[in-house]
């Protein structure tokens, strides 16, 4: 039985990250993350880990700390968001094209600007073809869970790629919930200890990492990249169901909520699932056939399971905490309705650009998406696909 | 995954079998690659003229000139890339430095 306790999402991954007690940590303030480093690094003043905290003077710092360390043999991990994590952009590609799987904690940030603190996806959404494997987390419990099972993910010898474990900044980061760790020599246990086959300090076999690659070799090296992506759906999995055999809690792509016999959908990333569920809920006892998914896991995006799930439905609006500027629709959107053209009866879908910078998600703003699919369904009437959600006119 | 040697690795090797990220897990690999062919000018060594006084060794960027026994040998064309550092060192026009015809 796990520890019961109340914490904070960013104390929950600092916690996670105490119980795994990694090699090094190179990290830099930035609001809202700073409270992972900030109490982890009391972890490491007070003995309570063996792991290198370097201060470092800037997060494409603190990301090639985390590159070095993991080159030379160690397991490192980092945390940042939004104008941090552009600040990384160079070296997130580096450290997935090296094939080193770094562990990092993103809270969810708008990016500047014009300059706002407040939660949306627009960091890690445009850091998505960087390469990196990203989870997303609905509440606490999940981004606790998810930083739990990262490691054998990344680190997996079919695998190999770094691993983004995502929570919204503020709502889940700063809020305090009820919360059930695991035992330390339980997570010990579970993510083992690292030992990759070759690495800079292995003195008996010397070896170069990240050599310029010509035209010659770098397709195939990207091929083989790709590959290790499509690889992590498996393990993914795998390593889900051992995480259900050891805590009860379940995991997989995405959650499907009141599906069965849905005949509209809402497509969501992380905490807003949590409102959206308690529209649903709210519409159920009215009756209304409605349905939600809560992706968990974008990179690598689950296309044929996601396809299957809105395959009996008439009308989905996928949710899209950030804005691609595409014109047409946002990240999700596009990867969702891409998804669905394999199916034989596509429903309509629109996009919902929305909370955007923070801007409140509340269940009437779901509910009003859901009275908009119910409108489609019914019409068969699409209208304006690409939509945003509480915005004044 | 694949941990290939670096002298098995070429231009006809398939994705499977690259090594990740590109990582080499030797040492000294250069050797392994014809990098000569960059050269558009080329030294040639007049053996009758050398002393052997070594002063052409030190100053080649690539290694290029071997020793044996106390004695230079002929340029290392797989590496040596034509700067004429050597040319312009030698006391006793034992090298000379033209276009190379090729």
């Amino acid at each position: 039985m796990g520890i019961r306790d109340r914490l904070s999402g960013n104390e929950a991954v600092a916690i996670a990250m105490k119980q795994i007690n990694p090699d090094v940590m190179g990290a830099f303030p930035i609001t809202p993350s700073t409270e992972i480093p900030q109490y982890f690094s009391q972890y490491v003043a007070n003995g309570l880990v063996d792991t290198e905290f370097v201060a470092v003077e800037s997060e494409h710092s603190a990301m090639s700390v985390c590159m070095s360390a993991e080159a030379a043999g160690g397991r490192a991990v980092t945390a940042t968001s939004s104008c941090g994590l552009a600040l990384m952009w160079e070296m997130l590609y580096v450290v997935a094209s090296a094939r080193l799987p770094v562990t990092l904690a993103c809270v969810n940030r708008a990016l500047t600007g014009p300059i706002n603190i407040n939660n949306d996806h627009s960091d890690s959404m445009g850091a998505r073809d960087a390469g990196w494997i990203q989870i997303y987390a609905e509440t606490n419990q999940e981004a606790y869970d998810n930083f739990v099972q990262a490691m054998r993910i990344g680190e997996h010898k079919d695998v190999r790629l770094p691993v983004m474990i995502c929570q919204d900044g503020f709502i889940t980061s700063h809020a305090i919930e009820n919360i059930e760790l695991i035992e330390d020599d339980k997570v010990k246990a579970f993510v083992g200890e690292y030992h990759p086959e070759n690495y800079l300090l292995k003195k008996e076999n010397p070896m170069a990492v990240g050599p310029y690659d010509t035209a010659a070799y770098y397709m195939e090296h990207k091929k083989q990249q790709a590959e290790a992506m499509r690889n992590a759906k498996g393990v993914i999995l795998e390593v889900a169901k051992e995480f259900e055999a050891m805590t009860g809690r379940h995991y997989s792509f995405f959650e499907e909520y009141m599906m069965d016999d849905a005949e509209t959908a809402i497509v969501v990333i992380g905490s807003s699932a949590g409102t959206a569920k308690a529209a649903v809920n709210e519409l159920r006892a009215q009756g209304k056939k409605v349905g939600l998914i809560k992706l968990r896991v974008f990179r690598p995006f689950p296309m044929e399971e996601i396809a299957q799930a809105l395959s009996k439905v008439k009308a989905v609006a996928v949710m899209d905490k950030a804005e691609s500027f595409s014109a047409c629709g946002g990240p999700l959107f596009a990867e969702t309705r891409s998804a669905a053209y394999d199916l034989k009866n596509r429903p309509a879908m629109i996009n919902y650009v929305y909370g955007l910078g923070g801007r409140d998600v509340r269940v009437e703003d779901i509910q009003h998406v859901y009275a908009e699919l119910e409108k489609i369904a019914k019409t068969g009437e699409t209208g304006e696909v690409y939509r945003h959600l509480s915005v004044r006119e | 995954m694949s941990y290939k040697k670096a002298c098995e690795v070429n231009e006809s090797i398939t994705w499977h079998d690259i090594t990740p990220g590109g990582d080499v897990y030797e040492a000294g690999t250069s050797k392994l690659v014809n990098t000569g062919d960059w050269r558009t000018m080329i030294p040639t060594f007049i053996a009758d003229k050398c002393k052997h006084c070594m002063l052409c060794v030190p100053v080649c960027p690539d290694s290029a000139i071997p020793v044996k026994d106390g004695k230079r040998l002929d340029f290392d064309f797989m590496h040596c890339k034509g700067c004429g550092v050597c040319y312009k060192v030698c006391p006793f026009d034992a090298i000379t430095f033209g276009k190379e015809e090729k």
